[in-house]
């Protein structure tokens, strides 16, 4: 039953691939849809209102500081939202918000959000007024999902147009991510999330008096404004602190599998709208065959390392997966999935908890978030993900073959390559120092108040990757809201979102200026099973060289430790 | 407006085709920053947030919340248990229940045990000593309770109040916490094993308390989503309304 979840699922994410990029091409291309009726009238007037010229076109330096600047004003806007939401109408009453929101942790949220990572250092119900979800965190989610949607279009121009100075508009991209893809999407899957039993509310908490007469306050809220947007812009920040598991945000399998899609399949049907644009489809099927088949791995080693009987219970006469912090209603099968799409897309919006996980179900998260989430990965920040890494192939194949390195006809030169070796190397710059900074800190590791030795250290490390790869999915066991993890997180974030996107775009830029050069027989071919296994190799190569030494000092030693019994 | 915009953003216009934008008419290398270019920018810059914050954060919320309160007023409020007017729960939230003629849930780790205030797992790492074997309460701080149960205590209490022998295999979902603490369901497996307890304790047929269990049991959603479980809170209410039917005629009868 569990595989057969898993298939549907891989298989409706390929299956809805060629059709939402057959859409998303007609959305940015300025095309008529069936929104358009509502949507043209709105969007003219959003341009009037703003100033836009959508005619006017931006070089990528612009584009990326159009980016900069809406994220970092999102960013302070969100920020004021937090520090006086006491002053915000509205419940849940007062009394009940008994997290202190300090300045350092509304900076830390505030980042987040804005940089769709929705790491959280709090507890939902017992921290933020519904205005503050509302108007600060669901609006992010939406500003911070569209802004990465826009960049992953620019990405994708830089390798379409020959000859052109410029990515597109920002504001255009942006205004039209909202009102043909987002907004409308959260619309229906809304609806569809509160028929299934997710909240929509304004009430107080609810005090319910139980059948053995004590009384069970039942947070409340407009949980289901959040809850679609927050996968599909892969934000993933809970309503509630127990995110996708609280039976509120996440109330049937049905709802887990419809998050799931939310997260994967735009990003998914990137790599074939990338083909498409630059007219070689075939380039870019093939680099959604890699993604599946770096998912598959990770789902199939991740399964197994759950649904084993935890060997530590042995002795105990256990039967079953490993259900601790997993839900019943999930299962392993549905529990293990949801891990996998998050981990890669990322997105925190985790429906089980990862710090209690096998080691190697651990490994496998961190894993997929340290390769850069380029499986799927963030809404249009996934694919660059990939194709960052792929150019590296490409550089290696045009060492190999003798020739000057080409894809899709975009040659690389000196300093073409420099950006993507710096893009590759940004990951491990980051995440290293700063979990080698907060192990060796007393800060640092005050914040393991569940989990010490090497399960502790992975937690550090896992929290890292995670704010770096813009995920924001934790192992809850760190507690991480105090002074230093909030402001350390925050260099991680910062990085994970804007160097990335600075380099991406830069490269976009560069190849957008460029002609394209013909197929010839020296040419290293950017769509047959070799060039496919080429990439994987590499993918694999520049993870393992940056992160064997972090990896087998975390999980693979507790791994190892278990299963010799220490 | 719109017939300009439709020819916009990439002008290679045939889905397929190679060619893209004419180069700007601007010199591509100029400097972005460039005065004029940038002060362009100023405006869209300051009243983005605002204005787009206004559509995803007043306008969104309000559609989507009308059609939603409409069509599914109870989902909408949380999905709420009422008896004789008073909320007894919410048939998603899971609730504690020790009673030994009650279906017990799993244990929680939200708070004091299904504080749906406090959702959350233990995150107990799976080497983690205090998972198999839990915690005593620390008498040095008197004000907080250590005290944890761990897998070994769970299971044993769990044999014992089930009439199981000390090496019966336990469903691991009856001595593991859920990552919520607030989980609503059982796994069948579990609350097989309980349903001797409960009609024991409740004097009923122990095919009577089978049959609302199975009442109870919700199977893979759409035949292949999630797992089979039981709804622990709805069973024990209809098995009070059970006790409630079979006692009411009693006064009646002679």
């Amino acid at each position: 039953m569990r595989w057969f979840e898993y298939i549907v699922f891989l298989a409706t994410v390929v299956l809805l691939a060629r059709p939402t990029s057959l859409y998303l091409m007609r959305v940015f291309r300025g095309q008529k849809t069936f929104l358009d009726p509502v949507c043209r009238p709105v969007e003219a007037q959003l341009y009037r209102w703003l100033g836009v010229d959508p005619e006017r076109e931006m070089p990528a330096a612009e584009y990326f500081l159009c980016f900069l600047a809406f994220s970092m004003l999102g960013t302070a806007f969100l920020f004021l939202i937090l520090i006086f939401q006491h002053w915000l109408p509205g419940g849940p009453d007062a009394s009940y918000l008994t997290t202190p929101m300090t300045a350092d942790l509304a900076a830390n949220t505030a980042v987040s959000f804005s940089t769709t990572t929705t790491w959280q250092a709090y507890a939902g119900e017992s921290t933020l007024k519904y205005c503050t979800q509302v108007f600060g965190l669901a609006v992010q989610n939406f500003l911070a999902g569209a802004a990465g949607l826009a960049i992953g279009l620019a990405f994708i121009r830089g390798f379409a147009r020959e000859g052109s100075a410029t990515l597109g508009n920002f504001w255009v991209d942006l205004v039209r991510s909202l009102l043909w893809v987002l907004i409308p999407l959260s619309w229906v899957g809304g609806l569809f999330l509160v028929w299934q039993g997710v909240p929509l509310n304004l009430t107080a908490y609810i005090q319910a008096h139980t059948r053995e007469g004590s009384v069970q306050t039942i947070a409340q809220g407009p949980v289901a404004v959040l809850e679609l947007i927050k996968n599909l812009g892969t934000n993933g920040g809970g309503f509630f602190n127990a995110n996708g598991a609280h039976p509120y945000e996440n109330p049937t399998p049905l709802t887990n599998f419809v998050e799931m899609l939310a997260i994967a399949v735009i990003p998914a049907s990137f790599p074939v709208l990338f083909g498409r644009m630059v007219g070689r489809p075939r380039a870019g099927w093939l680099l959604l065959a890699i993604m599946v088949i770096l998912f598959v791995a990770g789902l199939v080693v991740c399964d197994r390392a759950e649904n084993a009987e935890p060997r530590r219970l042995a002795d105990l006469a256990v039967v079953g997966g490993n259900m601790e912090g997993k839900e019943t209603r999930f299962g392993v099968g549905g529990s293990v999935l949801a891990g996998v799409v998050t981990s890669n897309g990322a997105t925190g919006s985790y429906n089980s908890m990862h710090g209690s996980y096998h080691p190697i179900g651990v490994l496998v998260l961190l894993v997929n978030m340290l390769l850069g989430e380029l499986v799927f990965g963030g809404l249009g920040t996934g694919l660059y993900s990939l194709l960052m890494i792929a150019l590296v192939a490409v550089f290696l194949g045009g060492l190999m073959v003798g020739r000057s390195p080409e894809y899709v006809g975009k040659t690389m030169g000196p300093a073409e390559a420099k950006l993507v070796a710096f893009y590759a190397l940004i990951t491990p710059l980051v995440v290293l120092p700063l979990a080698g900074w907060a192990v060796a800190s007393t800060a640092g590791r005050a914040g393991l108040v569940t989990n010490d030795g090497v399960r502790g250290f992975t937690e550090i490390v896992f929290a890292y990757a995670s704010c770096m790869a813009n995920n924001g999915q934790n192992m809850a066991g760190l507690n991480a809201n105090s002074a230093f993890y909030n402001i350390t997180t925050i260099l991680a974030m910062l990085a994970g979102r804007f160097v990335l996107a600075a380099l991406a775009l830069e490269l976009a830029g560069r190849f957008a200026r460029q002609g394209r050069k013909a197929v010839t027989t020296g040419t290293l071919p950017s769509d047959t099973i070799t060039f496919g296994i080429l990439v994987l190799g590499t993918v694999l190569l520049i993870g393992a060289l940056s992160f064997l030494p972090v990896l087998a000092l975390g999980p693979i030693a507790e791994y190892l430790k278990t299963a010799a019994g220490v | 407006m719109s017939d300009e915009t439709a020819s916009e953003v990439d002008r290679a216009g045939e889905p397929l085709a190679l060619s893209a934008t004419p180069a700007d008419s601007t010199d591509p290398r100029s400097n972005p920053l460039r005065g004029s270019r940038w002060r362009e920018q100023l405006r869209p810059a300051l009243l983005s947030v605002p204005l787009l914050s206004i559509v995803t954060g007043l306008i969104f919320p309000i559609a989507l919340a009308v059609p939603a309160r409409l069509l599914f007023p109870e989902q909408s409020r949380g999905s709420l248990i009422v008896r004789d007017g008073e909320v007894v729960g919410s048939r998603l939230i899971g609730q504690s229940s020790k009673r030994p003629g009650d279906f017990h849930p799993r244990p929680s780790a939200a708070g004091s045990g299904y504080d749906a205030l406090a959702s959350g797992g233990t995150n107990l790492g799976p080497a983690n000593p205090k998972l198999r074997d839990g915690a005593s309460d620390d008498p040095a701080t008197p004000t907080v309770d250590e005290s944890f149960a761990g897998v070994r205590q769970l299971a044993r209490e769990f044999r014992l109040e089930n009439g199981l022998s000390s090496t019966f295999p336990v469903p691991i979902d009856a001595v593991t916490r859920s990552g919520s603490g607030l989980d609503p369901h059982i796994s069948v497996a579990n609350a097989t094993l309980q349903i001797a307890r409960v009609a024991r304790e409740r004097k009923l047929s122990q095919e009577r308390v089978r049959q609302l269990v199975r009442k109870h049991t919700l199977g893979p959603q759409l035949g292949f989503l999630g797992s089979a479980r039981v709804s622990v809170l709805e069973l024990n209410l209809e098995l009070d309304l059970d006790a409630l039917a079979d006692s009411s005629p009693s006064p009646a009868s002679p």
